[in-house]
């Protein structure tokens, strides 16, 4: 116990050091395996890519250390700049159609009817099957001549779409995959926020005979928000790194119409052998995440304030 | 190392061969020792598709004939080229033989110096069979393997010509003549879309990068050389401008909607339907056009050479090949493979099974191999008159992907309106740079 207290900085700063024999604890070694594994898979891939992206470093050549040449060069890349253009929309799409869609569902699936556990079932089915899977099977209903999607719109008498075949209708395409797959996420987390709320602010609202639209708003809404910051944070990330689904349709077509950052990078990296040009924008789309996180948390923080003063 | 070992070979032929002399008292003649490296285990890195199935299909049929354990892997093309780079900068690759793509990895497996010289192996007798020598396989075939010091690095397996695949039902119907030039082609594909109908005269490849592989069959044609004599890219002169003017008249015009985003399968989907008048594509799928599960074309299909253009008619070509590692510690078991994937009997098997064509004339020429060709004698007379035209469909330089993307990109775009000469000039300020810095480093 004594040497408990003597490790405690306050204690230590206040109190003269007392008899010599009383060693200070060693905890350090314990923190070492962690630190290890830290400093092996998180750390040095981190140092490492920004020592690459400070060098002109392709596959097969001997590589030369250029600075930030590398950064300056992504300020002038056409098809980098507009990769960053299409990453927000993509992100921006894709967090909100499933946050409005999930929470939607989640408030009928909150409701008693018949076959609801079934209907539940059936409805977070897209979320486990596999995205490239579910990419290929999305690329043969997209096509313009026989896919499927054109023939059901022929069917209310709507012209045929070009879907992902076309720059202006391509990322709008990817994201109702994108929603069609990851609604059912939000639709849990919320539906969660849903059990959570106690009944009696619904009871006394019906007393006072709020409309169904006035209950959600006032009552229903509010008590979920942190639930639906859960999901629109878990949705942002998700949005902002996907690949599988564009890679897999389009490979960031046609031309460069949905080509995100990620797609952008993958190609420079992996078919092109830049590995310094790529490894600088890997570091830029990683302070674009940091940013993107800080906004959210910054948002969240804001709204536990506001909270907590219109509470008090 | 390598010297040495060559030294210590030459000294055991020439060993075994004055025995031979003195115990027979012939003239010697060495013949392939086939089973020398018994017991050795060989691991190979293949992409995906007809030509690794050939190989992992008979690959018995080697083990017997040599004693050699044969491990092999089929990727998928574009992971596969990953990985095999990847492997290959570490300096200790895992494989000891590799497929590679000419058309996209010759420039830089050179440059890297990651193959090893097979030269001094077709030389020698005891390591290869009478039958195999350079002046066997296609001029093509001989461009892609061979460096600037005329040293083979690789054997050429397949080639892969582009053609024209035609639907004789819907030409019948409009009473249209199969295209010998540009003009015809240009003219019969108006005469065969019928936009109310959802039949279309053209179809062919729109999406980025993949585009480059038919829009290079106009750019040759219409006398476009990608690089001139100080290996300046030149795909934004006035050649190139006229032919992707005819890529986006025909991809605009007669094409079915959408087609800015196909590659090969859209279009093949689009051509087995029977929606699709004319593509310009591969050799390889005709299996696929006369198998009746998959295609509703089986038996209508015709097949020809790409059309000629106002200076010339060439058949853009394409091609792979299987090389050694030069890292590898077993190259001569492993040249012994390399000769038995490209052997007659394995490139009949390619040819008949319409996998593959190899780029030997000794397999293509032989009436036997040809008789048992399962696909339309048209479409061998096709693949057998490309190879009269052939001519290398992408610049050989390193940076291949970048172009491809770079410039087809450009071609996409003109597909929604956008004006050929002014994308064609914005790609190649992007590309030159890249191009400058990858030879120069």
């Amino acid at each position: 116990m004594s040497a408990l207290t003597q490790s405690t900085p306050a204690a230590a700063s206040t109190e003269a050091a007392p008899e010599k024999e009383l060693r200070p604890p060693s905890y350090w070694p314990f923190v070492v395996p962690a630190l290890v594994v830290v400093l092996a898979i998180i750390i040095f891939p981190w140092v490492f890519t920004i020592w690459m992206s400070l060098n002109e470093w392709k596959v097969g050549s001997p590589t030369t250390f250029v600075g930030f040449s590398n950064y300056l060069r992504l300020t002038s890349d056409p098809r980098f700049l507009e990769a960053v253009g299409h990453t927000l929309v993509y992100t921006v799409l894709s967090v909100v159609l499933p946050l409005i869609l999930g929470t939607l569902s989640a408030v009928v699936f909150h409701q008693n009817f018949a076959g609801r556990g079934f209907l539940r079932g059936v409805f977070i089915m897209p979320m486990m099957a596999t995205p490239v899977a579910i990419a290929l099977v999305w690329t043969m209903m997209f096509h313009p001549q026989l896919g499927v999607l054109n023939y059901l719109l022929s069917l209310v008498g709507i012209p045929a779409q070009l879907w992902v075949f076309h720059p202006a209708t391509v990322i709008p395409s990817l994201v109702l995959v994108e929603t069609w797959q990851w609604t059912p996420l939000v639709m849990l987390i919320v539906l969660g926020g849903l059990a959570a709320i106690p009944t009696e602010p619904y009871e006394s609202a019906q007393i006072d005979g709020a409309s169904f639209w006035q209950v959600f708003r006032f009552i229903t809404l509010p008590l979920i928000m942190p639930f639906l910051f859960i999901a629109g944070m878990i949705r942002m990330i998700d949005a902002v790194k996907s690949f599988d689904i564009i890679f897999a349709i389009t490979q960031g077509g046609p031309g460069s119409a949905s080509e995100t950052i990620n797609i952008y990078l993958y190609s420079v990296a992996f078919t092109y052998y830049d590995l310094g040009y790529g490894s600088a924008i890997a570091v830029v789309f990683f302070l674009l995440i940091v940013l993107l996180a800080a906004v959210m948390l910054y948002a969240r923080q804001r709204m536990l304030w506001t909270e907590i003063a219109s509470g008090a | 190392m390598a010297n040495y070992n060559i030294s210590r070979r030459t000294l055991l032929k020439g060993t075994a061969a004055a025995g031979a002399l003195s115990l027979t008292g012939l003239p010697a003649r060495a013949e392939v020792n086939w089973k020398k490296y018994a017991g050795t285990k060989l691991e190979v890195i293949l992409a995906k598709g007809p030509r690794g199935d050939n190989l992992q299909k008979n690959i018995k049929e080697f083990t017997e004939l040599t004693g050699i354990q044969v491990e092999s892997e089929q990727i998928p093309e574009q992971q596969q080229r990953q990985k095999v780079v990847i492997e290959l900068t570490s300096g200790r690759p895992s494989f000891d033989v590799v497929h590679l793509s000419y058309h996209v990895q010759k420039r830089q497996f050179e440059k890297a110096g990651w193959l090893a010289d097979i030269t001094p192996f077709m030389k020698d007798p005891t390591l290869t069979a009478p039958d195999l020598v350079e002046s066997d396989f296609s001029a093509a075939g001989l461009q892609y393997a061979k460096n600037d010091k005329g040293q083979m690095l690789s054997l050429p397996w397949s080639v892969d010509y582009f053609i024209l695949y035609y639907n004789k039902e819907l030409f019948e119907k409009k009473g249209v003549a199969v295209p010998k030039t540009f003009d015809e082609m240009v003219a019969a594909a108006e005469k065969l879309t019928d936009a109310k109908d959802g039949t279309y005269g053209f179809v062919g490849r729109g999406l980025r990068n993949a585009n480059m592989t038919l829009w290079t069959n106009f750019f040759l044609n219409y006398g476009g050389e990608f690089l001139d004599a100080k290996g300046n890219i030149q795909t934004d002169g006035p050649e190139a401008v006229a032919a992707t003017k005819l890529y986006q008249t025909l991809l605009t015009k007669f094409a079915p909607p959408g087609v800015a985003g196909f590659n090969w399968m859209e279009s093949m989907a689009s051509f087995t339907q029977g929606r699709s008048a004319m593509w310009i594509d591969g050799v390889g799928w005709a299996p696929p056009l006369e198998d009746p599960a998959a295609s509703r074309v089986v038996g209508k299909v015709g097949y020809t050479v790409v059309p000629a253009g106002p200076k010339g008619q060439y058949s853009a070509t394409y091609g792979d090949g299987i090389g050694i590692a030069a890292a590898s510690k077993n190259k001569e078991a492993a040249y012994l493979l390399c000769q038995w994937v490209v052997s007659k009997k394995q490139g009949a098997r390619l040819l008949q099974a319409g996998g593959g064509v190899p780029f030997r004339n000794s397999i293509l020429n032989d009436p036997e191999i040809q008789s048992g060709v399962k696909m339309p004698k048209e479409w061998l007379q096709s693949v057998i008159d490309s190879a009269k035209i052939s001519k290398l469909g992408l610049p050989v330089v390193i940076p291949v992907a970048e172009f491809r993307d770079l410039v087809g990109a450009a071609l996409t775009s003109t597909l929604s309106g956008a004006d050929p000469a002014t994308e064609l000039k914005k790609a190649h300020e992007q590309y030159r740079p890249i191009l400058e810095r990858s030879e120069k480093a």
